[in-house]
């Protein structure tokens, strides 16, 4: 046997777990979720399949449009609030001296110990009503406000959920940045806020962009959150998706809002991937 | 290299199979013939065959029945087995029982309309009365019911109606009617609930405006959506599930409910419920035995088994619904509060919800209208 195909038998066995799974329980139903797209709904739920085109034409109408727009908004400012809390909270971790640096980063990695729901639920304790918050602004004599039930809070809990997988790659790649660098961007008379803008920012931005992907993938997907901290009064994609399938019983437009979903996230992909590549 | 190479042409390989497996899949599920509805036509049964070679298979939702179910009808009918599937809602089980393909279900566990649904598909087996002495134990309103007159096809496990659930001691005056939901007045304004499901979202509308529940008119929904949008900025949240929560933190005070959820025996005795006078809906869980079903015999003995009133009264006192069983109601310990005391001749004033085929998706988009807004 040659080197090479021992190293290619090697490879083999190696991957075949791992891609057995991911072709039978990701692909396959993928690929038949993505075939649904063509099909007609059966009456209840379920596939009849007949072609038509009439799914992708639905897809068009101002109702859904507006669905994805809204939902877009919101993750594009779930993301936008997480970097901007997050990149400092990663630059500051990576300054720490060693061993507070795992505390740190520990306490990042903290609430997902807990699980989801118990964490969303929490947020409607602390902003309804008669919540934590609402009592403690009207014990200095303010409120109470109406901080729960509406978008302001979707995206709270949206930023809350994913704000440590901004700060993780965020963390990985600016303690990979050479000190060196910004002190010889010193020596030659930037100033901080230079430094940062010419040097640290964009060796960093494929950490930023790796973190802002994984902020907004799972946001724009959510349908949780919108439910429970937007009390059903606003929708995003998540949630039109989950109505198709469960109460509205219409799996291929269903599939056809997945698709474009998939799609708008797959244009992402390519553009982070473009983003590390230059970097 | 090599590597590489490999690395690169494994996608498409794998696209190609998954591909080819999908349409595989998709060729097996294609006998599901949505609209081949055959009359129903009652296979001969035996009142004397041997249960213990008969094994059932009953899917119902989680905590309908009792836990022990299981031992309870094996140690009572003789049967050779009973396997208890659960279904999350409707749809799923819908999904299961319509989906082609042997599902292996006897008896099912669906509200009216899905019953409804089914039979017009030919799915169901008729209902044998004479193997079934207990339905004698149904209230005579139990066996009006519009989706079905006479049980021909399903047999009434619960029943119940959609109101008001509110706070007596926090509202100014007592709601009466869908409009103090849908046009709070303001000291409830953002402290209402309506329901989500879509068509309970809509109940309160088209029963404010005189429409029928099971309208198919594009200008009545059109109608009931102005409503809806009005509404919405005076709706603290849409809810179906945490409704009964939100009364008793005093978060709501007052929210569209089905009878059931409404906590009127919570200790505080502060929750109460009222059928709005514009009228509402009769919502009815049935049974349903399956004309592919290959233990027939025993389904029937098992829904014979269920209408006793010993065991039927199990639902009333634990998931605090109605049952239509006069003999079972008769033994039930009404508590202080409690929603058990309608009378079948009031819940009968409300129109039962049917089944609108193809129209329902117009519920659909109503939903995701309001929801979008």
């Amino acid at each position: 046997m040659s080197p090479s195909r021992g190293r290619r038998l090697g490879a083999f066995v190696f991957l075949s777990p791992g891609l057995t799974y991911l072709v039978v329980l990701l692909l396959v139903p993928l690929a038949m979720v993505l075939s649904y797209t063509v099909f007609q709904r059966g009456r209840f739920g379920g596939v009849v399949y007949e072609f038509t085109t009439e799914n992708f034409t639905r897809l068009f109408d101002p109702l859904y449009l507006g669905v994805v727009v809204e939902s877009l908004k919101m993750a594009g400012l779930a993301t936008l609030i997480a970097l901007l809390v997050g990149y400092p909270t990663a630059y500051l971790i990576t300054r720490l001296p060693g061993r507070w640096k795992t505390v740190a980063l520990v306490m990042v990695v903290l609430p997902f110990w807990t699980n989801f729901i118990i964490r969303v639920y929490a947020w409607i304790i602390l902003l309804s009503g008669e919540g934590l918050i609402n009592s403690g602004l009207e014990a200095i004599g303010l409120g109470p406000y109406e901080l729960l039930y509406n978008q302001g809070a979707i995206v709270t809990g949206l930023v809350y959920s994913y704000l440590p997988l901004m700060v993780l790659p965020l963390y990985a790649t600016i303690e990979k940045l050479d000190p060196q660098l910004r002190e010889a961007s010193a020596n030659l008379g930037a100033s901080g806020f230079t430094t940062f803008r010419r040097v640290t920012l964009p060796l960093t931005l494929p950490g930023v962009m790796t973190g802002s992907l994984f902020v907004f993938v799972p946001s724009l997907g959510n349908f949780v959150i919108p439910e429970m901290l937007g009390g059903g009064k606003s929708s995003m994609v998540g949630n039109l998706i989950r109505k198709e399938f469960l109460s509205a019983r219409d799996w291929p437009f269903g599939s056809t809002l997945a698709l474009a979903l998939i799609a708008a996230l797959l244009v992402l992909l390519v553009v982070q991937a473009w983003v590390a590549r230059r970097a | 290299m090599s590597r590489t190479r490999f690395t690169r042409r494994l996608p498409a390989a794998v696209a190609v199979a998954g591909l080819a497996l999908a349409v595989a899949a998709c060729g097996g599920e294609s006998t599901n013939s949505a609209e081949t509805a055959t009359q129903a036509t009652a296979a001969a049964l035996d009142p004397n065959a041997d249960l213990t070679k008969q094994s059932l298979a009953v899917t119902v939702w989680a905590g309908y029945t009792p836990e022990k179910l299981q031992d309870m009808v094996k140690e009572e009918l003789k049967i050779k087995d009973l396997t208890v599937t659960l279904h999350e809602t409707n749809e799923v089980a819908m999904t299961k029982l319509t989906a082609g393909g042997n599902h292996g279900i006897d008896v099912a566990f669906v509200s009216g309309q899905y019953a409804q649904a089914l039979n017009e598909q030919g799915l169901l087996e008729p209902i044998h009365a004479e193997l079934i002495p207990n339905l004698a134990n149904l209230y005579p309103e139990a066996t009006q019911l519009s989706y079905d007159k006479g049980n021909k096809y399903s047999v009434p496990y619960t029943w119940g109606t959609t109101g008001i659930c509110y706070r007596s001691d926090l509202v100014k005056t007592k709601p009466t009617s869908w409009n103090d939901l849908l046009k709070p007045p303001a000291w409830a304004d953002k402290k209402v609930t309506l329901m989500t499901t879509e068509r309970w979202l809509a109940l309160p509308a088209l029963k404010s405006l005189g429409f029928s529940v099971n309208t198919d008119k594009d200008e009545e929904i059109a109608k009931a959506r102005e409503l809806l949008m009005a509404a919405k900025p005076h709706l603290l949240k849409f809810d179906d599930t945490t409704f009964g929560d939100l009364l008793i933190k005093g978060d709501a005070l007052m929210v569209e409910a089905w009878d059931g959820w409404c906590p009127t025996t919570h200790e505080k005795q502060n929750i109460k419920f009222e059928v709005p006078k514009e009228g509402s809906d009769l919502w009815v869980d049935t049974m349903v035995i399956m004309k592919s079903s290959k233990n027939k015999e025993a389904a029937h003995a098992f829904i014979n088994y269920i209408l006793n009133p010993e065991v039927h009264r199990w639902a009333a006192e634990n998931i605090n619904y109605k049952v239509p069983n006069k003999a079972a109601m008769e033994k039930v310990k009404i508590a202080p509060g409690s929603l058990l005391g309608i009378k079948p001749a009031e819940l009968l004033n409300g129109e039962a919800i049917i089944d609108l085929g193809q129209a329902s998706t117009k519920f659909s988009r109503l939903s995701s209208e309001i929801t979008a807004s």
